[in-house]
């Protein structure tokens, strides 16, 4: 049994025992908990990823004449100013007014850099602060406080991606090929710092920590912080940083965010400290989640280990698929070599929390009142392929539609618009209506949202969609009236 | 060994890839192609002991022919996420200890380009 203060002492003294997290697996592999708990003081955890949760607090200092900055721009990125004259909050994932793959985290890591930023504010002017506008080129040496607060960092385990759809996803989890082509997942495993300290024994409110290679705080836990996908909330002064741990990124087609890297010493105060940094990839388990279904709960595809996502490919009902980290064991491995270093060195020592982060609770959805197309599909009037086009007419006439989906053997085949048989009258095509159809039919489903569906539309510039189940079997079909209702509701 | 063939509007009319085949015996993999109808560009792969046989057969049809030997060029913003592993058709993106590399068999489709979140990696200009 070792305290923090003893393990400090030995920094201090230049006779402390540090491994990282993959040397630490090794050790108690070959010594037991009990004799590695001896012989390892610290043991250095790491993790590099896109996080998107993180932002950077700055203090401009006052202008002459002075100004409450209502609304502020970092090279037409835009930084949050609901706070004191001139204090700002930029987020990493707030896109430029200019361009789409530029945001907070570019400024950020610029200006890490030490490369100039635009800055423009804007005010209603008072008494107190009587400018209007401010335009200036400043640096980070400029700024009087540069300090990053992320809310969510550093996630335990982060759920993996697959796409069962037949198009191309685009999403925070990466690029989703059709058809379940691929899988992305997120987070270091076994190295990653709270898969090491489980229950929160030394990584609490007050431990400090390597954040963008520079010197940072943990302030308590992370947003969204629950069992078994603990997160934390972090701090550090944007000036102590090394670009090198700190990557502005933008998915594609999604939008901005950033690469941070953290470091973790874990204090070995017992054996039962050194049991838990035993944790192997293959003990560590994560879900793959369906991106393809549109919907806050997405249907889990199968549960999966680190160790399985880490081999580089896995099985999807029965076929082998490719897998793509997005987080970077190679940057994690740095930091805890960085980390390390600085421990051996006697300019790192560590803290005690001063609070235990607590396991977390369940996370609430939402409260939102969700609209499904079931809700406001009306009855579809199907008709087969072999009907002729002069009747489809008369169809659509008596019952006043413009849609009439075509059905074969119980299954949709097709679907003619009133602008098909138009179409079809004017060219001197009065065959069968499966000569007209358009056969690659754009369909939802009962349990759609409402708003999917009218994306669909949208996209495909079209203005109805059958309803169908999992066989295209016709249940009903929603119009872009049935949508126009809605809002008119 | 990769080869780019380029088509221009007489060539793309001809049925070059099977006669090739039968003029050569040479086993061709086509590994992307657009073909319209003006012009065409394909990557295809062939043995490598044959490969100078099957690039005179091409040429005297007509076709353009570039023996790919560069792959995507990558720079120091590379944090080694492997974002681009499972994207690349070829399997030519690898994980080696931690470290992403890109072997020969590159075909240039440039979809780990588009997708790569730090904008580390880019074609080559040729």
């Amino acid at each position: 049994m070792k305290s923090v203060e003893d393990i400090n002492e030995k920094i201090r003294e230049g006779s402390v025992c540090v491994v990282t997290a993959e040397e630490m697996k090794e050790i108690v592999k070959e010594l037991g908990a009990e004799k590695a708990a001896e012989e390892v003081d610290v043991v250095t955890t790491g993790t590099f990823g896109a996080m998107c949760s993180t932002g950077v607090f700055l203090n401009f200092g006052h202008s002459d004449p002075p100004i409450r900055m209502q609304r502020v721009w970092l090279n037409d990125v835009e930084a949050y100013t609901g706070i004191a004259a001139v204090d700002a909050y930029l987020g990493a994932t707030q896109q430029s007014e200019k361009a789409e793959d530029y945001g907070g985290a570019h400024v950020i890591e610029e200006l890490l850099k030490g490369e100039e930023v635009e800055l423009k504010a804007i005010s209603k002017g008072t008494d107190c602060y009587p400018a209007k506008e401010v335009r200036t080129v400043i640096t980070l040496e400029d700024l009087n406080f540069a300090e990053m607060v992320n809310p969510r960092n550093a996630y335990q385990r982060y759920n993996a991606a697959t796409n069962s759809s037949d198009r191309l996803l685009r999403t925070y989890m990466g690029t989703l090929l059709p058809n379940f082509g691929n899988v992305t997942f997120a987070g270091c495993g076994e190295i990653s710092p709270l898969n090491n300290d489980p229950e929160f024994r030394t990584i609490g409110i007050g431990t400090k920590i390597l954040l963008c290679g520079g010197k940072g705080y943990i302030v308590g836990h992370g947003t969204q912080h629950c069992p078994g996908y603990a997160t934390l909330m972090v701090k550090g002064s944007l000036k102590s940083m090394d670009p090198e741990f700190l990557r502005a990124a933008y998915m594609p087609g999604y939008g901005v965010t950033m690469f941070v890297g953290i470091g973790i010493p874990i204090p070995v105060l017992d054996s039962k400290m050194a049991e838990k940094l035993a944790v192997r990839d293959e003990e560590i388990k994560t879900k793959i989640l369906d991106f393809g279904v549109q919907r806050r709960d997405r249907p889990v595809v199968r549960e999966v280990t680190y160790a399985e996502l880490k081999s580089g490919r896995i099985e999807i009902n029965g076929e082998e698929v490719r897998v793509s980290p997005l987080s970077s064991v190679y940057m994690a491995r740095k930091i805890m070599e960085e980390l390390k270093r600085r421990i051996e060195r006697g300019e790192f020592l560590l803290t005690f929390p001063v609070e235990r982060l607590t396991p977390g609770k369940a996370l609430k959805p939402m409260k939102t009142a969700i609209k499904l197309v079931k809700s406001v599909m009306s009855e579809a009037i199907v008709i087969s392929p072999e009907t002729s086009v002069e009747i489809a007419a008369k169809i659509m006439i008596e019952k006043g539609v413009n849609h009439l989906p075509v059905v074969e053997n119980g299954k949709l085949v097709g679907i003619v618009t009133s602008w098909d048989v138009a179409k079809a009258v004017a060219m001197g095509k009065t065959g069968k209506v499966g000569e007209i159809m358009t056969k690659r039919v754009i369909v939802t489903y009962p349990e759609e949202a409402v708003e999917l569906a009218a994306k669909k539309m949208e996209e495909n510039d079209i203005s109805a969609l059958p309803v169908v189940d999992k066989s295209m079997r016709v249940l009903g079909i929603v119009t872009s009236e049935d949508l126009s209702k809605l809002l008119a509701r | 060994m990769f080869l780019r063939l380029r088509f221009d509007s007489k060539a793309v009319r001809k049925p070059v890839i099977s006669a090739v085949t039968l003029k050569t015996s040479a086993l061709i993999n086509i590994i992307k192609a657009e073909v319209g109808p003006r012009r065409g560009e394909l990557i295809v792969e062939v043995d490598d002991s044959i490969a100078e046989k099957v690039e005179k057969a091409f040429e005297e049809l007509g076709v353009e022919v570039l023996r790919l030997k560069e792959k995507v060029e990558r720079n120091e913003r590379c944090v080694h996420c492997g974002a681009c592993i499972s994207i690349c058709p070829v399997e030519a993106i690898v994980l080696q200890d931690g470290r992403v590399e890109f072997l020969d068999k590159c075909v240039l489709c440039g979809n780990c380009v588009k997708v790569c979140p730090v904008k580390a990696l880019k074609l080559p200009t040729t």
